[in-house]
Parts: structure tokens; C-alpha cells; sequence
């Protein structure tokens, strides 16, 4: 079922199945976005993508959010700019991310981010938490310092590898990504060393051992490929 | 099975119980039982046996009585006798009384405003059915209303009975029981699914507990009438692992009712078929949140995720499901069986019936109540709390738990129900109601909440995960009185933000006990600032800023 | 090698695998079975280990990292074994109003070991509970699995000096 409705008052229409993000996408109207990733199932954790709808007080994740006939949806107003901000300061009050020493400095989802929301620092006590490195992978490595714990990783592995090498334990503040039980990245017993994981993380958290500092570029098409290719089958 | 046969084994029962000359009702639920409640009962067997009154005198566990404060409780029948603070001890010399004045050290008064003012439905058989036996609450009345739904009424008609008497849901948000019911039913998809949420995780909180423990079967007659009405043929009942005696009882109370088919295929001899299984919980208070409860079901982490779609068109496993809290269901049975004018006619405008509370913290009677909508606080606390102990002065009322807010003495005269609850900035909540003295910090209090909601936070969503901790970190501030000004702005700008942002219930209502505390309480705040000036708070307070 | 459908063979031949089996059967080795059957290993053996979970994963064929997931997600499951005896301080809200927080600091200073914890002994485990349902007994605690009500520290330090003393 095709609906017509508003995004920042410009008339739009979502075929069946597209959210109010695929709409603006294909207007390029920004939303930011990023638990998010084309082709992996979504989960609204981010909460970067919320946006008003008139009428209701509750915000709405545009990432799975169907729009429903006449609905008048704004994605940039200055509470939403503020909010926005707030969650990005938050992630970086949550890690340590240190940009100029991170092999995705320039490359980088949650730097983006913070740019194009104008943010410079955090106004939120650093929580200075200690966290591992685990490079014992003979190709790749994982900086949790850096991880926002969006779980594309495991998504991308459960989804698209079917390996499912990658998930989270403990929960709140606590949480963090694990391979198979918690063990050494290097042990494990499942992971095919595809290296779709490093390309779906939005941050330097999991990078390949030989890059430097600023050379870890992240490339997600393989998705869209991979997902079309299915559907042919 | 027909009304004849549930008739005869009610007459069964009543008669095998009247053939005794007393009866001795103790109580077996969780608050009594760790005072010794089961002790007490063997020991009042043995004595009877010794006495040689073993004809006339029938020893009977029951569910909980109340006055959990006052425990272990043993209530001797017909007389309607109460005895407090029991002891095995004290077996002889009750048993020695049966037929004299009762023993006087250990009665309780019962004509007191506790016992009077209160109007009991979802605990009517609590405290007087043996919860382990179905053939008591069969007597009490029990699996009638079934019998009526599944011979008289189509599935339309119990959803139309349960609109007319207003029910709302009991778990806290109040949302209309008949309309779930119905878009359940309507919605497109099978199998269709029940689901009773017995995961009572607010701390400070036990009335599901008391109603699991105390009268399980009245849980299994509300699913399998509320399954008849939406098409359901299979249950859950999420029970926290916390609980075991509830767990236990509900296990036992399943296998009874398959037994005489009042569960199972082909319920009291009609064509509907309904299974209840119990599921265990494992200490996630998330898992209170519908979505989360589903996840957790499906054997999962328990993580919400957004709705909609909501449970009732996407809930267990894709399939349309029908979630609500024990004490809902537990209503269910008794609108059928009396009709619901008489359900409407109890509570106020636009909250019907009554309200369990679990009374607690700093009050006389401490225990389990179940009041009509549309009572004071004040008469609550004051009335069948009967006030604050010890000399102390009341401060302030928490209800809603971490999702809830902290009453002051203003509003005191505020009368329960869902709409002026939320307007004062807490919510009717589940049913805990803590009471504070003037010994309690507020800031304290809102610390407690907060740690609450940062270790229970689930970690899916931002301003939860990490909200949650920085409004923590800057609670302490407040509480080691090292906070500023410029940290109670950002309490409250970060107050707005979780709450508008985060997935769940659990993130969005964090802030309440911060929000509600700062409302009536901001003093405490302020004084807790190291550059707080008396002064110009006077002077922001005369221009009209709330201080 | 577990992890075949089908080889469900125990890990060991401790009977109580027998238990694990039996939940696992009565769900038809479903995924969905996962939390019961960690309910049940955590009961008969007192806690969860990497043989547990591995055995666990492959009869119920899910990912070791969802397992993994799952088993740190909850609070009622324990990774590391148990201290021979335990003491469960109740922190809900009736409790904390009426003082449960002091008597978890006067144990966990008397016992010198930190709420969540085992003694290095394995003598004692330390924990606390959100909420035991026993509000009208504040403050309330489980000493041994044994309920008790209104706890003062003095009394719960000597009971179990006492247990610790004559179990030990």
C-alpha cells in the first residue's frame, strides 16, 4: 500500500515496506543515522534518527518507522538539533575516542557526526571507562575504546555471513561486543575471517592490523550487492 | 464438566470444610512463611492432634492475609478471630482457646480502618482459599465465570463486557483492557497468543506476588476467559526466578486444573482449548516492558526493541498477542461472574474498580491492601497505614517505583486514579507505595531510583545506556554536595532528553523520580549546590521562578 | 565433537547432566529453550561454565556468542561458582528506606569482600537482590536460600560467623 504524506512539508509517497528514512533518502533529506545500515535489519537504538510527528509528543526512529497516511513529519527542528547533539555528546563521553591517533580519523561515522551537529566537545563528564584491545586476530582487531556499540558487527554477521561470531554481553553501561564466549578474537572457533565486520563498523573500533593512523576507510557497498544478488536467487 | 459437577465439588468442599466446628487459617505466603508461618502450622497440627481435636479442628494454609508486617497470621474461623506475630510456641495455647475467649496477647484488632476500608476483588479469596487446592477456590466460587464465557457468551460478548466495565490495565500505564482485547481479536494472524506478565520487578513491590502465591487459579480462569475472547489456545505466565513459591504454586495449580479440565483440551466439556506454561524470568527488570518480555520468552536477551508494532498485531514469535499484568487478569474472572455495571459502579469517572497497593517503608501497617479507586492518599497512609510510626513526620509518598515519582504532603488529599496521579509527575505504577519520614533525603531517594535504572538499563539504546549514568554521576554530586549550578541545568536539560528519546518505558520514565523530586523537593537540590545563594533564589523565587 | 544435530552426549558423566537433558527434551531442543536450560544447569551446578555453555549452545544449536550473550544478560545467572554459603541483602525500596544499604556495607566491611562477590575463601558469597517481595519485613535478606526478615548487621555478621565456622 502506497501512503502520501509530508516530510519538512514537502509532499512525499512510501511504496510498501519503505520507512520515513528511505523516503528522505530519496530526497536528500537529511537524517542522521548511525546504528543504521542499508541492507542489515534495523533496531532503533541510536536514536540519532528520531523525528516529530505533528500532533503526537512522541518522537518516532525514522529508520523503522512506516509513515502513515497525511502524516506531517519534520526532521531538523532546533529540539531534535539538540537532542541530536546530546546523544553524540554522550557516545563521546561513553568511550575514549581519541580522533587524531584512530585509523578512521577523517573516515569516521561518529566524527561526521559530531561535525555536522557542531559539536566541539562534551559538556558530559567523561566516564574514562577501561577498556580492551584485542588484536590476537592474525588480520583484524578490535578497539572497544572506540566501539558505539550500534551492533552492525553483529548484525552484518549474523545476517549477511551466517556465522553469528559477533554479539553483545552484560547489559546497560556495561555492555560490550564479544566474539563466540567472550574469548580472544583469534580463538574463535567461528569466525570465517570475512572481514564484513570491519567494513560495517561506522568507527575505528574494528580495523584491519595494517593500517595506520587516518587509513582505515570502511566500505559497506558489498551490502547492496550481496542483498540484490539474493533476491535474484 | 458441568455446572452440576463444579456445584457438587464446591458442595464437596464446603461441607468437608464445615464439618469441622473451627477452622484455623494460616498464612503460607512469602512475607509469613519467612517468619516462620510453616512452622507455626505444623506445630498447630501437632497440638490439635495432641488435644485430641483433630475432628473438630481444621488447620488450613492460606494465601496472604495483608498485615504482612505483623506476621506470621493465623485467622481462626468462624469466629473471625486474628492473631498476629504467631509463634510455634504459641500453638498450645491457641489450640487450648479454640473453644473460650480468644488467646489475648496475640489477637489483632480487626475492626480497625485497615480491614474496613478496604474492598477486596483480586484479593477476595486471598488469605481465605488454600492456594494449593482447586477444589477451595472452586467452592470460593472459582472457574464459574469461565463456565458462563465459554456456554453462554460468544467471544465478542466477554470483549464487550470487559469494555463496558472499564477495566484498565493494571501493570501501570492504565490502558484500556477491552480495547487490547479487541485488537488482539481482530488482528490478522494465528497462532494468537497470552502472555501474563508476572515479572513484578519494581523494587518496593509484591501485590502480583501475593496474587501468584495466594489465589493462582484466578490467574488461569482470567487468561483462559481472556483467550477465549481473542482466540488464543496457548499461554505464558512470566514468573521472575525470584519468586519460587509462586512458580511453584502456579506449576501445581496448572496441573490441577488440566486434571479436572478446566485447562487443556476441550475446557469444561466445550470445544475451546486453552495450555498455560510457566516461564521463568532471570532477574532483568527490563523484561517488565512488553517487547523485552517477548524477547526474554523467545529465549533471548531481554532487549525491547520500538513498537509499533505492538505485541497485540507483532508480539511472540510474529504472532498477535495479548500481554497483561497478573492483577488485570486476576479482575477478569469476577467482572464476568458479577457483571460490569457492578465492576463499573466501583472507582471513580474514568478509573473503575479497586487497586491493589503493597503499603511499605515508613508506615504502621505495613502489607498488602486493595482499595477502590478514587481513595486519598491520605486516607491510604493515615487511614489504613494508620500514619507514621515512631513519632516520625510524613514526607512524601512514593508510587510508580523507578518509573514514578515522590508525593509531598500538599497533595496528599489527591485522589488515586491514573489520570491525577500522572498529573502530580509520578504514575499508579504496578502498586508499590513507599512512605517516607523526614528522615529521607530527596535527593537521595531520586540517587536510588537512578542507580536503579543505570544497572537495570538493558544498554540497547543511547540516552538510556548512558543517560541513565550521567544523570547518576551528577545525582552524587548533588549528594556529596559538590554540585553547581551549572549541574542543575544539566539535570534537568538531560532529563528532558531521556525521556523524549530513549526506546522503552524504562528510559523515558528514568527521569520521573529526578523530575518529581525537583518539583516539590528543589530546596534540597539547592541547598546541596556549593554556590547556592539563599538571596537570589528569594529573589528569583519573588519574579516567579518555581524555587 | 558436540554440535551435530542430534549428539547430545553429557559433557561429563556427572548426573546431573540428566537434569540439563530433561528441560532441554521437554522444549524439543529448541532454540527458544535457552533461558530454561540455563535456569536448570544454573540450579543443579550452581553456576554456569564454558563447558555448560558450550554443551548448551550445540544441543540447542545457538550461536556460543548469543549464548554467551544471554547467560550475561541476566543477573540470576552466575559465571563463576558460588561461596559455600551466601547472604543475599534485599536493596528494594522498603529495604533501602529502612536501612538494607548499612547492613550490606557493615557485611561486605566484615567480611571484607565487595556486594557481588565471592570470599577468596569461597566461603561466602556476598549479594545483593532488587527486590525479594518481602517488603513488609524490611529490611529483608536470604541467608542460606532462607528468608529473613528485618536484618540488623550484628545478627546476619554473627550468623554467619557461626555457619562459616561450623560448615567450614
Amino acid at each position: 500500500m502506497v501512503t502520501t504524506f509530508k516530510i519538512n512539508e514537502m509532499d512525499v509517497s512510501a511504496g510498501e515496506g519503505e520507512t520515513i528514512l528511505d523516503v528522505a533518502r530519496q530526497h536528500h533529506i537529511h537524517v542522521p543515522t548511525l546504528c543504521h545500515l542499508e541492507g542489515l535489519t534495523p533496531v532503533g537504538a541510536c536514536r540519532l534518527c528520531l523525528v516529530e510527528v505533528k500532533g503526537s509528543a512522541a518522537l518516532v526512529p525514522a529508520c523503522v518507522t512506516r509513515a502513515a497516511e497525511g502524516m506531517e513529519i519534520s526532521t531538523d527542528s532546533e529540539r531534535l538539533q539538540r537532542y541530536r547533539r546530546m546523544i553524540v555528546e554522550m557516545l563521546f563521553a561513553e568511550g575514549n575516542h581519541i580522533c587524531a591517533v584512530c585509523v578512521s580519523n577523517g573516515h569516521c561515522e561518529l566524527q561526521a557526526l559530531a561535525g555536522d551537529l557542531g559539536m566541539t566537545h562534551s559538556r558530559l563528564g567523561f566516564l574514562y571507562r577501561q577498556k580492551r584491545i584485542d588484536a590476537s586476530h592474525y588480520r583484524f582487531a578490535i578497539d572497544h575504546n572506540r566501539c558505539v556499540l550500534c551492533t552492525r558487527c553483529v548484525r552484518v554477521c549474523d545476517e549477511i555471513e551466517g556465522a553469528h561470531t559477533w554479539d553483545v554481553m552484560g547489559r546497560g553501561i556495561q555492555s560490550q561486543v564479544i566474539t563466540d564466549l567472550a574469548q580472544p578474537w583469534g580463538s574463535s572457533s567461528t569466525c570465517t575471517n570475512c572481514g564484513k565486520c570491519i567494513n560495517a563498523c561506522p568507527t575505528g573500533a574494528l580495523f584491519k592490523k595494517s593500517k595506520a593512523v587516518g587509513e582505515m576507510e570502511k566500505d559497506t557497498h558489498f551490502l547492496g550487492y550481496i542483498r540484490t544478488m539474493r533476491e535474484v536467487k | 464438566m458441568e455446572l452440576e459437577e463444579l456445584n457438587r465439588i464446591a458442595a464437596d468442599e464446603r461441607a468437608a470444610q464445615e464439618q469441622y466446628r473451627h477452622r484455623l487459617l494460616v498464612c503460607q505466603a512469602a512475607g509469613c512463611l519467612s517468619a516462620g508461618s510453616d512452622k507455626v502450622r505444623d506445630a498447630l497440627e501437632d497440638d490439635i492432634k495432641k488435644a485430641g481435636k483433630h475432628r473438630l479442628c481444621l488447620v488450613k494454609g492460606v494465601g496472604c492475609m495483608g498485615l504482612c508486617g505483623s506476621g506470621p497470621l493465623v485467622l481462626l474461623e468462624p469466629d473471625n478471630v486474628l492473631y498476629q506475630g504467631v509463634a510455634a510456641a504459641d500453638a498450645p495455647e491457641i489450640v487450648e482457646h479454640l473453644d473460650k475467649q480468644p488467646v489475648r496477647h496475640l489477637r489483632c484488632p480487626t475492626d480497625t480502618p485497615f480491614f474496613r476500608r478496604q474492598v477486596k476483588i483480586v484479593l477476595e479469596n486471598s488469605g481465605r482459599i488454600d492456594p494449593e487446592r482447586i477444589e477451595d477456590y472452586i467452592a470460593a466460587g472459582g472457574y464459574r465465570a469461565l463456565l458462563k464465557v465459554l456456554t453462554e457468551l460468544m467471544p465478542i460478548g466477554v470483549i464487550n463486557e470487559l469494555t463496558r466495565s472499564g477495566l484498565r490495565g493494571r501493570g501501570g500505564a492504565g490502558y484500556p483492557t477491552g480495547l487490547k482485547l479487541s485488537t488482539v481479536a481482530k488482528a490478522p494472524g494465528s497462532p494468537k497468543y497470552v502472555v501474563c506478565n508476572g515479572d513484578e520487578g519494581d523494587p518496593g513491590a509484591f501485590m502480583d506476588r501475593s496474587v501468584m502465591e495466594g489465589d493462582p487459579h484466578r490467574i488461569l480462569e482470567g487468561m483462559a476467559i481472556a483467550a477465549y475472547a481473542v482466540g488464543a489456545a496457548h499461554g505464558y505466565i512470566y514468573v521472575r526466578a525470584e519468586y519460587p513459591l509462586a512458580v511453584e504454586r502456579l506449576n501445581k495449580a496448572i496441573r490441577q486444573a488440566q486434571k479436572l479440565g478446566c485447562l487443556g483440551p476441550q475446557i469444561l466439556g466445550t470445544t475451546f482449548s486453552f495450555n498455560v506454561e510457566v516461564r521463568l524470568g532471570a532477574g532483568a527488570f527490563v523484561c517488565g516492558e512488553e517487547t523485552a518480555l517477548i524477547a526474554s520468552i523467545e529465549g533471548q536477551r531481554g532487549q525491547p526493541r520500538p513498537r509499533p508494532p505492538y505485541p497485540a498485531m507483532k508480539g511472540l514469535w510474529g504472532c498477535p498477542t495479548l500481554i497483561n499484568n497478573v492483577e488485570t487478569f486476576a479482575n477478569i474472572p469476577a467482572i464476568l461472574r458479577n457483571g460490569s455495571e457492578w465492576f463499573a459502579s466501583i472507582g471513580t469517572a474514568r478509573s473503575k474498580g479497586t487497586k491493589v497497593f503493597a503499603l511499605s517503608g515508613k508506615v504502621k501497617n505495613i502489607g498488602l491492601i486493595e482499595v477502590p479507586m478514587g481513595i486519598t492518599l491520605e486516607e491510604i497512609i493515615f487511614g489504613i497505614g494508620g500514619g507514621i510510626p515512631d513519632g516520625g513526620r510524613f514526607k512524601a509518598v512514593q508510587t510508580g517505583g523507578p518509573s514514578g515519582g515522590c508525593i509531598p504532603e500538599e497533595h496528599l488529599d489527591t485522589r488515586v486514579d491514573y489520570e491525577s496521579l500522572r498529573e502530580l509527575g509520578s504514575i499508579m505504577g504496578s502498586g508499590g507505595m513507599i512512605v517516607m519520614d523526614d528522615e529521607s533525603s530527596m535527593v537521595e531517594v531520586a540517587r536510588y531510583f537512578m542507580e536503579f535504572c543505570m544497572t537495570e538499563s538493558c544498554g540497547k539504546c543511547v540516552p538510556c545506556r548512558v543517560g541513565t549514568v550521567q544523570l547518576y554521576d551528577l545525582l552524587t554530586r548533588f549528594s556529596q554536595r559538590s554540585a553547581t549550578r551549572l549541574d542543575l541545568e544539566r539535570l534537568e536539560s538531560l532529563c528532558e532528553m531521556v525521556r523524549a528519546t530513549s526506546l522503552c518505558g524504562l528510559g523515558q520514565s528514568a527521569p520521573n523520580p529526578v523530575l518529581s523530586t525537583l518539583r516539590y523537593f528543589r530546596q534540597e537540590y539547592l541547598e546541596r549546590m556549593t554556590d547556592y545563594d539563599p538571596r537570589r533564589a528569594e529573589e528569583e523565587a519573588a519574579d516567579g521562578h518555581d524555587v | 565433537m558436540t554440535g551435530q544435530r542430534g549428539d547430545t552426549a553429557p559433557p561429563t558423566d556427572d548426573k546431573r547432566w540428566r537434569l540439563v537433558n530433561a528441560t532441554m527434551r521437554r522444549y524439543g531442543y529448541q532454540p527458544r529453550a535457552l533461558i530454561e536450560t540455563l535456569n536448570t544447569v544454573q540450579e543443579s551446578f550452581g553456576y554456569l561454565d564454558e563447558t555448560a555453555l558450550r554443551y548448551v549452545a550445540a544441543c540447542l544449536r545457538v550461536p556460543l556468542s548469543k549464548t554467551y550473550g544471554v547467560a550475561t544478560f541476566y543477573h540470576f545467572f552466575s559465571l563463576k561458582p558460588q561461596g559455600r554459603h551466601s547472604c543475599v541483602v534485599c536493596l528494594g525500596t522498603a529495604c533501602y528506606i529502612k536501612g538494607g544499604a548499612n547492613v550490606l556495607e557493615a557485611l561486605s566491611e566484615a567480611f571484607a569482600v565487595p556486594p557481588g562477590h565471592t570470599t577468596p575463601d569461597g566461603a561466602l558469597s556476598l549479594l545483593t537482590a532488587r527486590c525479594i517481595g518481602s517488603c513488609g519485613l524490611a529490611p529483608a535478606g536470604v541467608i542460606d536460600n532462607v528468608v529473613t526478615p528485618r536484618l540488623t548487621a550484628a545478627a546476619v555478621i554473627d550468623q554467619l560467623r557461626k555457619a562459616i565456622h561450623d560448615g567450614a
